[in-house]
């Protein structure tokens, strides 16, 4: 208990920090920087105060919020499967990996949002061009995580399936794999982040829903609290993800954690 | 050269090869809607013609010099804040709450806040590029700092060196490979934002600007063009500053840390 006090002890300068920016707001009465108090009421009314069934979640929360994390994840997902399978066959094939490295380099250094425009004209407006912008911008880091994962497997391991006969699924699922898991993991934690920024992005460029386009018809409309309230809800969005991630990391993880001293 | 090296480099050029004419060969048969994509050929011939045409030249210089003012200024704010972090543990753990708060914001949402606080859409760029560039170089700054052998500021102290000098002599070029790696997440992120704010603020100019430009002209080999060219200067970005790394640390390893 008293742990958990000493801890909490540090975060004094998170509420100091809101009264000072709640204060200096409200003296200098700036436009463009309404005070915490009047962005929490704005985020609130906007999309937190629907009826209880509906889990307080407002009619335009349903309508901005559900397509915004619906392409999140389906991105994510996408990106995080091909990246792995992609990653894994170029880790493990020499060859293979000597002909596709200079496209991956090639491809990872094209800024994501520079493909807005592409997809646009691929896909015209809609989800389909953002979640092509999410799988592009997110599938780098776990295909180079993967890559390196899958060659640095133990030699150990691969000669004692040779000398036993397991076959090559079997090879993948039950050696490959989890040997790789803690770089893939790696490469899926800065994913998560990274599938964020896309989301907004591709919503700030090419949308007609969502929290990213809220924020540009909030910002037309001149409504200030509502755009912060975008800021401050994509910000309380981001630190979820991040938590979320690295408690499924670690229950996944936890064998590797025993297996080895170090947190990888 | 050895020739593994030989080898490796001769099989990543009939990849680029084999991957090009794969796309073209696609867009001949007409697996690829002509109207949709042009051909790999006519992308690549555009390409080769914006780099001699001097308005694409200056969307490049004015996503460049966005990129380049940002990062100076990133790293004028935000190495000292470290320092100071680093080497005052009390404020170290009274702004770390504040810093885990304020990091995951993602900097594409401040887009519409900088594009009211700025009236000219290039500073509100450069001013997105000092904020992401920040939290890398801030994060890499303490880690660089936490990392100093304690022995090497002892025995300074022991010479009755004071607190500065111990942190300018010591901790500061001690963390220095850790900074560099901060840079150079840094700098893979400009460009991001960069290109991110130009497409949906395309009033300054810059490679999105021109990436919008086209796209609504429907000149998708002009857009892709760009979009080739944005991949050769990230790329040749990346390269010039890791190589830029090696060469100043080569007698540090530094672990590489988180990007961002």
């Amino acid at each position: 208990m008293s742990g958990v006090l000493a801890r909490a002890r540090w975060y004094w300068l998170l509420p100091v920090a809101a009264v000072l920016w709640e204060v200096a707001t409200r003296r200098a009465e700036a436009v463009y920087f309404p005070p915490p108090t009047v962005i929490v009421a704005r985020l609130h009314e906007m999309w937190f105060s629907g009826p209880l069934a509906g889990l307080f979640l407002t009619e335009e929360a349903v309508h901005d919020l559900l397509p915004s994390l619906g392409r999140l994840f389906a991105g994510w997902a996408l990106a995080a499967t091909a990246g792995v399978v992609l990653g894994l066959a170029l880790g493990r094939s020499r060859t293979l990996a000597a002909l596709a490295e200079p496209l991956v380099h090639f491809g990872r250094s094209v800024p994501p949002s520079a493909l807005l425009p592409v997809f646009l004209l691929l896909f015209k407006i809609g989800t389909p061009m953002q979640v092509a912008a999410i799988v592009y911008g997110v599938v780098w880091p776990v295909l180079i995580n993967a890559m390196d994962g899958g060659r640095t497997v133990d030699r150990g391991y691969l000669e004692t399936c040779q000398v036993f006969r397991v076959g090559a699924p079997t090879r993948l699922v039950r050696i490959i794999l989890p040997a790789a898991a803690p770089k893939i993991f790696a490469g899926l934690r800065l994913s998560v982040s990274l599938a964020l920024i896309m989301m907004v992005i591709s919503e700030l460029y090419g949308s007609t829903e969502g929290i990213g386009h809220r924020m540009l018809e909030a910002q037309s409309q001149f409504d200030i609290p509502a755009m912060w309230a975008g800021i401050v809800l994509l910000g309380v969005l981001g630190v979820l993800l991040n938590v979320a991630f690295l408690g499924v990391e670690r229950r996944l993880l936890s064998w590797h954690r025993s297996a080895r001293h170090d947190t990888a | 050269m050895t020739s593994p090296a030989l080898r490796r480099g001769a099989l990543g050029a009939a990849g680029v090869v084999g991957f090009v004419a794969l796309l073209e060969a696609a867009g001949r048969l007409g697996i690829i809607d002509r109207d949709v994509l042009p051909y790999v050929s006519t992308v690549l011939a555009t390409a080769a013609e914006l780099a001699a045409d001097g308005g694409f030249h200056r969307h490049v210089l004015a996503t460049l010099s966005a990129c380049a003012a940002g990062l100076l200024i990133a790293f004028a704010v935000a190495v000292p804040a470290g320092l100071l972090l680093g080497t005052v543990p009390v404020v170290e753990r009274s702004v770390r709450p504040l810093v885990e708060f304020l990091r995951p914001i993602p900097s594409v949402s401040l887009i519409p806040l900088a594009m009211f606080v700025f009236v000219d859409s290039a500073d509100a760029k450069t001013s997105l590029i000092v904020y992401t560039c920040c939290w890398p170089l801030l994060i890499n700054t303490l880690y660089g700092l936490a990392d100093v052998d304690p022995l090497a500021k002892d025995t300074l102290r022991g010479f009755g060196f004071g607190e500065p000098s111990v942190a300018l002599r010591v901790s500061l070029p001690s963390a220095a490979p850790f900074i560099a790696t901060g840079v150079r997440i840094a700098v893979g992120v400009t460009l991001i934002v960069a290109v991110s704010v130009e497409i949906v603020a395309p009033g300054g100019g810059g490679i999105g600007a021109y990436l919008v430009e086209a796209g609504s002209a429907n000149r998708a080999d002009r857009v892709l063009a760009a979009v080739v060219w944005s991949g050769l200067l990230g790329l040749a970005a990346s390269l010039l500053f890791a190589a830029g790394e090696r060469r100043l640390f080569r007698w540090h390893t530094a672990r590489t840390g988180e990007a961002a």
